[in-house]
């Protein structure tokens, strides 16, 4: 407890945040305080900024602050080749390594039984429009490695049924990792798509 | 409160940042729920996901909480199948459906036997489609809905040329039995009643059979909500294939 009702406020606003609990949101809200010109007043600033202009690509679903992202409007990136993923996080996650350097298509979720989401949840229709409408000669299906991921993906793969070419990313060993730590399915996945060297 | 068992996972729901509620199938406890903690990690990710063989302990303080698993991974099933989608269909259809007809904490042993085999044999040869048609028949017997495919309804045990079911009962019918109500019956294949081989096309028809019986009886009777799109998926997946 700080003795003041306002940042007592923050504090608990801050600890509902991913990764943060009551004791790391005290911490991050002194900080703040402390450095208030320095970090807390911007901080402010481009909240409020992007609690305002925030919105989903009408296009690929991606997350900007124009009703078209910057990955939509770029010339360079029509090259035919749209990335299928399930999430924004997903698609920020591709960004990140730079080697994609085609458009985006975020389906906002994956076909669940359990959480009642169907084709029509999901942004599977505007996919095959964008398809047509962007004379796109390949998608690549980044989907997780997952009962609900895969699913998805033979969906998708079905729907497309022989339009454009259709890949999806490896499934096996990740970079760094050693077999001995490894579960079995994993292990699994890489052995069917073994290469030759 | 704590018991071991082993459990086939039916489902797994993120529960707050680091954990998850996983749904398994045991032999002796049913279907039942319990927090893995760190479920939702990157080492446990792989281990918690539908079909996976488990074996569990769960501990609680009292009988009625949700209480905690600790598991340990047994075999993954769904790895091996991911590259198969009409075997991941079938994975989907069998987790869908138990999730969907068990009861919490009743244990159906003959159920959970079956379910095991079959989900062994997903992917494994031409055959499982069958067994998963097996299977089905076995979900509406444990759940109180079963066929009664001894003899003709209409014409008694002298019949031995049984060919439809019907819609209402669930009883079969012989060919002669059914006269001109034939189109109102459901197609009763040999592969249901056990005989001769299994063409695909059979399969498919014991399918509608079954499917017709755990939409009518089986749903209606558990609150009348919708049977699981996966079925439906499952289905369509092994019609296109039989297309193919």
């Amino acid at each position: 407890m700080s003795s003041n009702r306002d940042i007592d406020a923050l504090i608990d606003m801050m600890a509902k945040l991913p990764g943060l609990g009551p004791r790391s949101a005290r911490r991050a809200v002194l900080h703040l305080i402390r450095k208030r010109e320095l970090r807390m007043t911007p901080l402010a600033d481009l909240m409020h900024t992007v609690a305002a202009t925030a919105r989903e690509c009408g296009n690929c679903g991606n997350i900007g602050t124009e009703d078209i992202c910057d990955i939509c409007t770029s010339e360079k990136r029509a090259n035919g080749m749209i990335c299928v993923v399930e999430d924004v996080a997903d698609l920020w996650a591709m960004e990140r390594s730079g080697v994609f350097k085609g458009r985006y298509h975020v389906l906002g979720g994956t076909l669940s039984a359990l959480d009642h989401v169907g084709p029509d949840e999901l942004r599977i229709p505007h996919l095959l429009n964008r398809i047509d409408a962007e004379d796109v000669t390949e998608v690549i299906l980044a989907l997780n490695a997952t009962v609900d991921g895969q699913t998805t993906a033979h969906y998708i793969a079905d729907q497309l049924d022989g339009r454009v070419r259709l890949t999806s990313l490896a499934q096996g060993v990740p970079i760094g990792g050693e077999l001995d730590y490894l579960d079995d399915g994993t292990i699994t996945a890489a052995l069917n798509a073994r290469k030759t060297l | 409160m704590e018991w071991r068992d082993q459990g086939i996972v039916l489902s797994v729901r993120r529960h707050g940042e680091t954990s998850a509620i996983v749904e398994v199938f045991t032999p002796e406890h049913g279907r039942h729920a319990g927090v893995v903690r760190g479920g939702a990690s990157r080492r446990m990710t792989p281990v918690l996901q539908p079909g996976a063989q488990l074996d569990l302990t769960w501990r609680a303080r009292l009988e009625d909480h949700i209480g905690a698993f600790r598991v340990e991974p047994l075999r993954s099933r769904a790895a091996g199948l991911m590259g198969d989608r009409l075997a991941l269909a079938g994975l989907n259809a069998v987790t869908g459906l138990l999730l969907f007809v068990l009861p919490e904490r009743e244990a159906h042993r003959a159920l959970y036997d079956r379910s095991e085999v079959l989900l062994d044999l997903l992917g494994h040869g031409d055959v499982w489609p069958l067994a998963y048609l097996q299977w089905e028949l076995a979900l509406l017997e444990e759940m109180g809905f079963g066929l009664d495919l001894s003899s003709c309804a209409v014409m008694g045990p002298a019949a031995n040329d049984l060919s439809y079911v019907s819609p209402r009962t669930g009883r079969a019918v012989s060919r002669a039995g059914a006269g001109e109500w034939a189109d109102r019956l459901l197609p009763l294949p040999a592969c249901l009643l056990g005989h001769g081989p299994a063409p695909d096309r059979d399969v498919a028809e014991g399918l509608r059979t079954t499917g017709h019986f755990l939409r009518a009886h089986l749903a209606p009777a558990l609150g009348n909500h919708p049977l699981p799109d996966a079925r439906d998926r499952f289905v369509e997946a092994f019609k296109k294939r039989i297309a193919e």
